[in-house]
């Protein structure tokens, strides 16, 4: 069972989480109605076998969102932060 | 009197004042308290235990702990009755009572050991081959099968006993309360930190006053660590009753830990390895270090005359101990070709052969062993050679060196590595926050483990902070005992796998037939496959498997070791959730009055709602009709307190929701209700329900009851994560009001007389209209919307009042004739009026498919709006929202029914391309007299009066219906809006 830091209530257990959605996604500007874009934003992904950056819930907590930086290989948690931080540790070399 | 013939008069850990008695296989034993069931049924002269699963062979008792393949009980009957337990770790206590797992029909009389007379027949890959074709008689076989094997039964009533949960942190966890994990518990304890140390056995192996005294160590004995996971999290399994007959009242059976420890020390120790030889399986052959055990702990003779067989040092300390509890060890055999003198002092007034190997073991009465045949070996292959030698004896105790409990280790991810010296796997680079100590790291000396374990629990308190005492010193370089791993070259069954009657002839076969990775290997020849998971196995059969294909051990691999270390009970992983605890239910405040009032209840998410009110001298059907036509002829009351409720406030709280609603809210002004719908991101129909704007920067949105947390988390992470420039702030306020609806041409008269302070006239409160007043202080939120398309308001207050408002409603309303009703009668109203629900809301449904494209707004952006437009949405053909009645007006049209065009067409489920449509709702209208229904039919909106067929799979029956417009009662509205 994961550890993962809340940025606003500390470490807890991972049963309090929610997994939400991958952590980079950025939504198409209300402006743009290209089917393409919107179409890559919902289904297109690219999950890693190694660091990638997620969005968790702290559902079952302070119900926040929070950008959780795991190595998917290890378990590992890298960082986690605000949905919108730059998470200050090395990322994936291969991003 | 007593039957112990193999117990010595002292010696021991056992209570000799506290004789017990219990039964095995129905025949009656005693044994002391203290014993294991194995102790007391080996001191009760008791040899054979079961039959091997495969050849059905008589076996015996191997070992003396978690190693033990062979002696597998059913404990106990009835609903306590228990499978698959060794009695090498079965408490005895008074009144057990065990039978012996495989056999059938008898032990002592085993029809399937016939099998062992066509072994050739019974081959590794034996069900790959045998059943492979044709499939459908496996089932028949499997079950012939696992009668024979005697897989144990599972208990077929309620399990009457409790069983707990604790969570629990600490800085050191040490598991294994043996020499090294207690040493490491106090160096870690000494350091204050917090410790808690987990042991199998009833007791530690030393008694530790100083360990007992600390607050800040807990000792958990009775406590199997069967699980370690992620970040630290280990799983252990205390069994705080099943040493007694049954719990006291109340009592907890077993409790369930999960604990996050900074730091772990694993001290496991090290599972003996069993030699390969033939007949090796023969009862009375055991481990050196269980006959030990037995010995030494329970002063229990394992026999009378002993051959020891060993290739390494330890098995040497063992004849010592069984020779003082009075065995007369014959000689020790001993395959390699010197010892040292040192070892040679341990055995001094005993036969020694080294340079010797066992070749066959011989049985006498119910396939006990009664002797050896051994020869001399070959220094370098291992071949027998010269004249065989007959030894009589009925205990060989055998040793084939150790292996390190590295389980829990490769749970954690740590890396294993192979110890040529030790010939172990041993643990390699930890990964988490783990230290392996004392004979689970390899140090099998005694001292050397103390110290390991002292320096480990020291350092693990330090890395988390405590001011843990200095390291010592071990004394320098005590060499591992070689333990070259041997296996007997040829000979009849030489067993590997005990548990899986796997030989080593097999692994031959697998080698041959070309299946020689681990995973193969283990999958064809079903070695390591048991509950002991090859706890003796999996080392010699990676020996000989490697030996065939002249690679060295660590090239051929190992095999995963995965949770639960030793198997543990299903009660105890449920813990209390069971019964009316699996989940957590919702009430609402009225619910004990629906209950009060006889009414049936139905679940809807964890939400239990009422389904109509019972009235005498009419059926279920009856009263649900009732409800709904009084409702459209007087006025009725329902509970719809489960709604969804979400405050949204803030400066861009109506930006906020013209983004995520298809409808233009622009115009929604204070006071004013809209029946809102919400699309999914990929442009699919996700909810529906009312917006309200209580003020001029807050909303309350209702969603539908079982959609209520998925759209509070749609919501929250639009808000949260991508348009965090909106100022806007949302709360889920479900639970805090509770909801009435009071509907039908009566309901204005009635919340007149109930709030006079309001003005219900149709111009100061029409049709879609929010007022908010008080009674007695109370807040109350009334929204003039419908959901039965009749005149009809919905009543929120404060959930602790609903029960008030509710009784009160039905007080006032007493003149009016109003009734409560529930969602039985809900449901009618509403397909009569068209209105959709979860059936039509089915995730694959457009706004369009349900006619709310009007709704669709095209001034603004909204979720979903860009994906709504895909093709595949938008293309003729979609299945659209339609009404249904029977053609002859009277036939009910079936549930779930599929949409045909030709009624004779062949049954739909095999050919799906037939289908138009299927039925998503259906009832009787009380309103319109004949049966109704909705359903999604393909351009159904283009077939109103079409004659379709609805077929239904499941009763067969087919009915032909007609299409219409899904607003069955007041298409005009008048109701609503008069
Ligand atoms: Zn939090």
């Amino acid at each position: 069972m994961l550890h993962i830091a809340c940025p606003w209530c500390g470490l807890r257990a991972q049963s309090e989480f929610t997994y939400a959605n991958d952590g980079t996604l950025i939504r198409p500007d209300l402006s743009n109605d290209s089917i393409d874009d919107h179409y890559n934003y919902v289904y297109a992904r690219d999950p890693r076998r190694g660091i990638q950056d997620e969005m968790w819930r702290h559902s079952a907590g302070c119900g926040q969102f929070l950008k959780v930086r795991r190595d998917t290989l290890t378990h590992e948690i890298h960082a986690t932060g605000a949905p919108q931080d730059d998470l200050d540790v090395p990322k994936d070399d291969r991003s | 009197m007593t039957g112990q013939v193999f117990r010595n008069g002292a010696g021991g850990r056992i209570d000799r004042t506290v004789p017990l008695s219990f039964t095995f296989d129905g025949k009656n034993y005693q044994g002391f308290q203290g014993d294991t069931l194995a102790s007391a049924l080996l001191a009760n002269g008791v040899r054979v235990v079961g039959r091997s699963f495969k050849y059905h062979r008589p076996r015996g008792i191997l070992g003396a702990g978690f190693e033990e393949p062979n002696a597998l009980v059913q404990l106990g009957d009835g609903a306590r009755t228990e499978p698959n337990t060794q009695a090498t770790r079965v408490e005895l206590f008074d009144g057990l009572t065990a039978t012996s797992q495989n056999r059938w029909p008898s032990l002592q009389f085993d029809i399937s050991a016939i099998n062992g007379l066509f072994h050739r027949l019974l081959p590794a890959g034996f069900y790959y081959k045998t059943f492979m074709a044709p499939a459908n008689l496996w089932m028949t076989y499997e079950k012939i099968i696992r009668r024979a094997a005697g897989m144990g039964r599972a208990p077929t009533q309620m399990d009457p006993d409790i069983y707990a949960r604790r969570f629990a942190h600490c800085n050191v966890l040490v598991i294994g309360g043996g020499p090294a994990g207690v040493s490491a518990a106090l160096a870690a304890g000494q350091s204050g930190a917090r410790v808690i140390l987990a042991e199998d056995n009833p007791q530690l192996s030393v008694s530790e006053t100083e360990l007992a005294d600390m607050d800040n160590v807990t000792v958990l004995t009775r406590t199997m660590a069967a699980a370690y996971y992620d970040h630290n999290t280990l799983i252990l399994s205390e069994r705080i009753a099943d040493h007694k007959p049954a719990p006291a009242p109340f009592e907890t059976r077993q409790r369930m830990w999960k604990v996050r420890a900074q730091q772990v020390v694993l001290a496991t120790g090290a599972l003996e390895r069993p030699l390969v030889f033939p007949n090796n399986d023969r009862p009375g052959v055991m481990l050196a270090s269980a006959a030990q055990c037995y010995a030494a702990d329970f002063a229990v003779r394992a026999g009378n005359q002993a051959v020891v067989f060993t290739n390494n040092d330890s098995a040497y300390g063992a004849a010592r101990d069984m020779k003082a509890a009075g065995i007369d060890i014959a000689a020790i055999i001993d395959t390699r070709p010197e010892i040292s003198d040192s070892t040679r002092e341990l055995a001094t007034n005993t036969k020694v052969l080294t340079g010797h190997a066992i070749i066959d073991v011989a049985s006498g009465r119910g396939g006990a062993t009664r002797g050896v045949t051994l020869k001399a070996i070959h220094p370098d292959t291992g071949a027998p050679k010269g004249s065989p030698i007959d030894i009589a004896c009925d205990v060989v105790a055998m040793s084939g060196g150790w292996n390190p409990t590295i389980h829990l280790f490769s749970q954690s991810k740590g890396k294993i590595k192979y110890d040529g010296a030790r010939a172990a796997f041993v643990p390699g680079q930890s990964f988490q926050q783990e230290r392996s100590i004392g004979a689970a790291n390899g140090t099998f000396d005694h001292e050397a483990c103390i110290i390991e374990g002292h320096n480990a629990g020291a350092a693990a308190a330090r890395d988390v902070g405590f001011d843990a005492p200095d390291a010592r010193t071990s004394p320098s370089g005590i060499p591992p005992a070689a333990q070259p791993l041997w296996s007997a070259p040829t000979g009849a069954k030489r067993f590997v796998d005990f548990q899986n009657d796997v030989t080593a002839d097999d692994i031959g076969l697998a080698y041959r037939e070309g299946y020689q990775s681990v995973e193969h290997l283990k999958r064809y020849t079903t070695l390591g496959m048991g509950t002991d998971q090859g706890r003796t196995s999996n080392v010699n059969g990676l020996a000989i498997m490697a030996d065939h294909r002249r690679l060295d051990i660590p090239e051929v691999g190992t095999t995963t070791f995965r949770p639960p270390f030793s198997p543990i009970t299903l009660g105890g992983i449920a813990g209390w959730h069971t019964g009316q605890n699996f989940e957590a239910t919702r009430q609402s405040a009225m619910s004990a009055w629906h209950e009060a009032q006889g009414a049936t209840f139905s679940n809807a998410g964890l939400w239990r709602r009422p389904e109509y009110y019972p009235r005498t001298g009419m059926t279920p059907a009856e009263a649900v009709h009732h409800e709904a036509r009084h409702v459209r002829e007087k006025v009725g009351v329902v509970d719809v307190s489960t709604l969804g409720k979400i405050d949204v406030q803030g400066r861009d709280a109506l930006e906020f929701l013209s983004r995520v609603y298809i409808n233009n809210l622009t115009k929604l002004p204070v006071g004013k209700c809209r029946y809102g719908v919400m699309l999914r991101e990929d442009g699919f129909v996700f909810d529906d329900g009312t917006i309200t704007r209580l003020a001029e920067m807050r909303f309350l949105v209702t969603t539908t009851t079982t959609h209520a947390g998925p759209v509070m988390t749609h919501l929250e992470y639009l808000a949260q994560v991508q348009w965090p420039e909106l100022d806007v702030h949302l709360l889920s306020v479900s639970e805090d009001w509770a909801g009435i609806a009071i509907a039908g041409p009566n309901s204005r008269t009635l919340l007149s007389q109930l709030f006079q302070d309001v003005d219900f006239a149709n111009e100061a409160f029409p049709f879609m209209g929010y007022r908010e007043t008080n009674a007695g202080g109370v807040p109350v939120r009334l929204f003039r919307i419908s959901f039965s398309g009749e005149h009809a308001y919905e009543l929120n207050v404060p959930a602790d009042y609903g029960l008030n408002f509710w009784t009160a409603l039905l007080e006032t309303g007493a003149d009016l004739d109003v009734i409560p009703y529930g969602t039985e009668a809900m449901n009618i109203l509403r397909i009569e009026k068209g209105h959709v629900t979860g059936a039509e809301l089915n995730g694959r449904v457009t706004a369009d498919d349900l006619g709310f494209a009007g709704m669709m707004s095209k001034l603004k952006p909204f979720v979903g709006q860009v994906l709504a437009r895909r093709d595949a949405l938008t293309a003729k053909g979609r299945r659209q929202l339609v009404g249904l009645v029977p053609a002859d007006g009277e036939t009910p049209i079936p549930a779930g029914a599929q949409i045909l065009a030709d009624p004779d067409a062949p049954p739909p489920e095999f050919t799906p391309a037939a289908i138009l449509g299927e039925v998503t709702s259906n009832c009787y209208s009380p309103a319109l007299g004949h049966p109704i229904g909705l359903g999604l039919v393909e351009d159904g909106s283009d077939r109103h009066g079409d004659t379709l067929y609805a077929h239904s799979p499941i009763t067969s029956e087919t009915v032909a219906i007609t299409l219409t417009n899904p607003v069955f009662v007041d298409p005009a509205g008048g109701r609503l809006h008069g």
